[in-house]
């Protein structure tokens, strides 16, 4: 392997590594604050404990989101320095945008979250975690604009003398048709993540109580009802996510084929223009242009996922390659097509099957009623990561559907590469990224079962703070006269610490 | 002064914030070991800055960031060149990270050792690195005509740039000894402010040569008068903060290590200018002017950071605020 192929592993697994985090907090960031606003609503305790439940595995992902997410701060530096050079002019822009107002909001407010319990009013405390929940929006704003330019570059010019492009128009940067279309679908797509985590934790709790009922602490019965609770919220989140992610993902096909119709055309393996164009949903055999073996196809879909109409005409690798040819000069423009093909396909397909396991929980949860099979049980167990898989599949496809180009049209992936790199250094950093993601994975996974497994936590203190405020005189609440110096009375243990 | 200059103040602002911030909870986490007697005191100091490390993080990513967008030239060249202490302080941030959010997520002796040790040398490490690649931005590196890099590891790791890392650690350490003088109570705090006592001397001795070194081999830079003051302004707030441990005003002390930091920065930023990284061949050397973006990108972020950045500092400082209450063992809550 050459530098280029180890710096391309190095970004690919510390970026999709970050990416197993990021999902997770934006959805469960929300889910939580919905917990913890329905808790001050209601004053039911109930909601209080799912709040902290929950909320606890949200800061068990944030941690490895936060610590992942240092690393892609200098990535574009160490190993893509040609590539920095030629598009910071424009791509650091969003980037610092994205530091300055998301991430110290983020950052900021998420520690007044966690350490705020019984310290401050409730008001206020609620308010962080939608603030906390609304910065992981704009954070995934700026991202996804700065990586919206790559597939398709807007509101630039290039500077010869100087040897880069340089930004002209930031609006139509921030406005970029992909951008515009890939923020809705990431961000319902993220939802099914935290949707299936709810959903997955309520469901085993409910069918393990029901299962082993003799296993159950004293307060069972009633987490059982609060589980519930967490089971319809979180899989109407993942319906809610997975619809709108088909829907968006739908007018995502759609600027794509607009702007990179051989990623579209690789997508569907379709090496030679047709109308109206199948859809293909299965291949067995080659993907290399000779005959598949076997494959299944529903006619008409494709022209009308890419076009819009049913007899449109979708354009095939060679032609495009043909194309390209004239427009770039010669060379090999198509990206690798079994990759593109089977992660697209597994993008939809476990997002899909997340959908209907989803809908299956709530059908068979209807009215009381709980499944106690150990099937449920199972499904339960995989169901948190079917969208993971799912959304890892979609950044995979989107990012080697764009390859071999690493700024579309602008500039090759070979020459993004920082000049005089040895292949051996990025070897040896690259091994090193790989074994620590690999530790931070298994951790996080571990540690997630491990707080997923108890029941509801005692939530005492925190509600008798919660109550205190909500009453007529707001001074009472709690410690909330936090540093009312160093008297007896606030002696007592602090209701959150590390 | 033109946009890129501001830029270039701003950047330095963003750096020397992350120096004053980060500086005390690098500090503290240092003081975890050694200092602390037992677990329950390694929890106060952990959760005195619990909630608000993250947030002094950001200064460095807002750094990086905005050299990224301002200074792209500087940006490429500066993290490729510093590849192997960059990748070592990235990999001691990550771990240190996840120690404060870890360590009491699982029950056993064992566990909590080794994110103890995360949490001392994921502090140190950093501390000490980040002070070697802002002193080697002063001392310059050998690029080539397209501002690659062009040396190895020999040619950041020297004795400027490791005194350079040698007095950022000391002064965090002093710095953290202030903060938790400052924001816990009992035994705790007594021996916080006796330690600061004594380690006063020394750092502003290691400071004061560092600076002394800076100023002599920089001397006659545009800025020097203002890297002077710095030097001066330096040493002067150290010994300010000792007389005020001495007189037990916490707050003064913390101050005083505070602007010590500040002016730490000061140094460094003012030496540095009008370059934003030279070389030490006579070819490549990086500039303000030649390393920034287009004048409409420095516009478009000016309008961006002329709000946000007092809002930032106005946030930031309200959680201090917030938190202000000291901590001490009593309220530390049995696992
Ligand atoms: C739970 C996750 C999930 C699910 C169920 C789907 N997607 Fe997706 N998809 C993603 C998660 C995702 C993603 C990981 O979030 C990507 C990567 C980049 C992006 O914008 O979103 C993505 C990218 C992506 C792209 C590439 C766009 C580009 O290159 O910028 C297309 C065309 C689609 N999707 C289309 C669909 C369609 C038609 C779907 C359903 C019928 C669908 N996706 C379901
Ligand atoms: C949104 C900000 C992002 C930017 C600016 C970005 C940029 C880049 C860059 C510079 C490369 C290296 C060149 C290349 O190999 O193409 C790359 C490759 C890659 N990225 Fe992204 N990326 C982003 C997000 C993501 C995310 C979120 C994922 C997945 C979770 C991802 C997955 C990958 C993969 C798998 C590669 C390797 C592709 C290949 O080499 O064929 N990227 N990206
Ligand atoms: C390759 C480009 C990327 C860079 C440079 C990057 C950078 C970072 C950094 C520095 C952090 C830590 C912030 C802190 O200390 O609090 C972070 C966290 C985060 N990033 Fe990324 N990131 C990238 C890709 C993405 C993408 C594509 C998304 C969303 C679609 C995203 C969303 C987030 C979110 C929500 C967080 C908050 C905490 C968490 O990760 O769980 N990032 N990122």
């Amino acid at each position: 392997m050459d530098v280029v192929d180890l710096a391309r592993w190095q970004f690919g697994i510390t970026t999709v590594v970050h990416y197993f985090f990021v999902p997770f907090t934006i959805s469960m960031a929300f889910l939580v604050a919905i917990m913890q606003t329905m808790w001050m609503r209601t004053q039911d305790e109930r909601w209080l404990r799912l709040t902290k439940f929950f909320g606890k595995l949200l800061l068990i992902n944030l941690a490895v989101g936060v610590v992942t997410g240092l690393v892609q701060e200098f990535q574009f530096g160490l190993n893509w320095s040609d590539f920095s050079r030629f598009v910071g002019d424009i791509f650091g822009a969003p980037l610092a945008m994205e530091a300055l107002l998301a991430f110290y909001l983020e950052s900021v407010f998420v520690g007044v979250w966690i350490f705020g319990w019984g310290r401050i009013p409730p008001k206020i405390h609620l308010a962080t975690i939608w603030v906390t929940a609304f910065a992981t929006l704009l954070s995934a704003y700026f991202i996804l604009a700065a990586n919206s330019f790559m597939q398709n570059p807007v509101g630039y010019e290039i500077n010869e003398e100087a040897g880069r492009a340089e930004l002209t128009d930031f609006g139509a940067v921030l406005t970029n048709k992909v951008t515009l279309v890939t923020f809705p679908h990431t961000i319902f797509a993220a939802f099914m993540v935290g949707g299936a985590v709810v959903a997955g934790v309520a469901m085993w709790h409910l069918v393990k109580g029901r299962r082993e009922p003799t296993a159950a602490e004293p307060g069972a019965p009633s987490d059982a009802i609060t589980f519930r609770h967490a089971l319809r919220i979180g899989a109407v989140a993942v319906l809610i996510g997975g619809v709108g992610a088909a829907v968006s993902g739908d007018l995502q096909g759609k600027v794509m084929t607009e702007v990179q119709p051989m990623k579209m055309a690789a997508a569907e393996a379709l090496y030679d223009t047709q109308q109206p164009a199948p859809f293909s949903l299965f291949t067995v055999g080659s993907l290399d242009g000779s005959q598949a073996l076997y494959s299944i196809e529903i006619p008409y879909l494709l022209s009308f996922l890419s076009t819009g109409s049913f007899q449109g005409e979708v354009q095939g690798i060679n032609d495009i390659q043909q194309e390209y040819e004239q427009l770039y000069g010669p060379g090999d423009y198509t990206p690798n097509i079994p990759a593109t093909y089977w992660t697209f396909r597994l993008m939809v397909g476990f997002g899909g099957l997340a959908a209907a396991i989803a809908a299956w929980q709530l059908w068979s949860t209807r009215r009381g009623r709980v499944p106690t099979s150990v099937w449920a049980l199972r499904a339960t167990v995989v169901l948190p990561f079917l969208p993971l898989a799912a959304n890892t599949f979609g950044w995979v496809f989107t990012e080697m559907g764009r390859q071999p180009w690493l700024v579309f049209g602008l500039m090759p992936t070979a020459s993004g590469v920082t000049p005089g790199s040895t292949a051996g250094g990025v070897f040896a950093t690259l091994a090193s990224f790989t074994v620590l993601y690999a530790g931070l994975t298994v951790l996080w996974v571990w540690l997630l079962a491990k707080h997923a497994r108890p029941g509801l936590p005692d939530v005492s203190a925190e509600a008798r703070w919660g109550r205190s405020s909500a009453g007529e005189d707001g001074s009472s609440a709690g410690d909330a006269a936090a540093g009312s110096g160093d008297d007896d009375a606030a002696d007592r243990p602090l209701t959150f610490a590390y | 002064m033109d946009l890129a200059t501001v830029w270039f103040v701003l950047v330095a602002v963003l750096w020397v914030g992350y120096l004053a911030l980060e500086g005390f909870d690098f500090g503290v986490g240092m003081l975890t070991r050694g200092f602390a007697r037992g677990d329950r005191e390694r929890r106060v100091l952990i959760n005195t800055i619990g909630p608000v490390w993250d947030g002094n993080e950001v200064w460095m990513i807002t750094a990086v960031g905005a050299t990224f967008a301002a200074f792209p030239e500087w940006y490429a060249t500066a993290w490729a060149a510093y590849y192997a202490p960059l990748v070592v302080i990235l990999m001691s941030l990550i771990v240190r990270g996840l120690a404060f959010e870890y360590r009491a997520k699982h029950d056993t002796e064992r566990w909590r050792r080794w994110w103890d040790r995360a949490i001392f040398w994921g502090s140190a490490v950093p501390a000490f690195t980040w002070g070697v690649l802002l002193a080697g931005f002063v001392q310059g590196l050998p690029l080539d005509g397209r501002h690659d890099f062009t040396g190895g590891l020999a040619d950041i790791v020297t004795p400027y740039t490791m005194l350079g890392g040698a007095v950022t650690v000391v002064l965090s350490l002093l710095h953290g000894a202030h903060y938790v003088a400052l924001k816990t109570v009992g035994d705790i705090r007594l021996r916080a402010r006796a330690l600061a006592g004594r380690l006063a001397a020394p750092v502003a001795l290691l400071a004061a040569g560092f600076a002394g070194w800076t100023l002599l081999d920089r001397d006659g830079g545009p800025m020097s008068w203002l890297a002077w003051l710095g030097g001066v302004g330096l040493v002067v707030a150290l010994i300010a903060g000792r007389a005020a441990i001495v007189q037990r005003s916490e707050g003064w002390a913390f101050t005083a290590s505070f602007t010590a930091m500040v002016f730490f920065g000061v140094v460094l930023f003012a030496s540095l200018y009008p370059n934003v990284l030279p070389s030490t061949t006579d070819v490549g050397g990086l500039t303000i002017a030649n390393a920034a973006s287009s004048d409409y990108t420095l516009t478009v972020i000016t309008w961006v950071a002329v709000p946000f950045v007092p809002l930032v500092v106005a946030y930031q400082t309200w959680v201090y605020w917030m938190f202000r209450r000291r901590i001490g063992v009593q309220h530390i809550p049995s696992p």
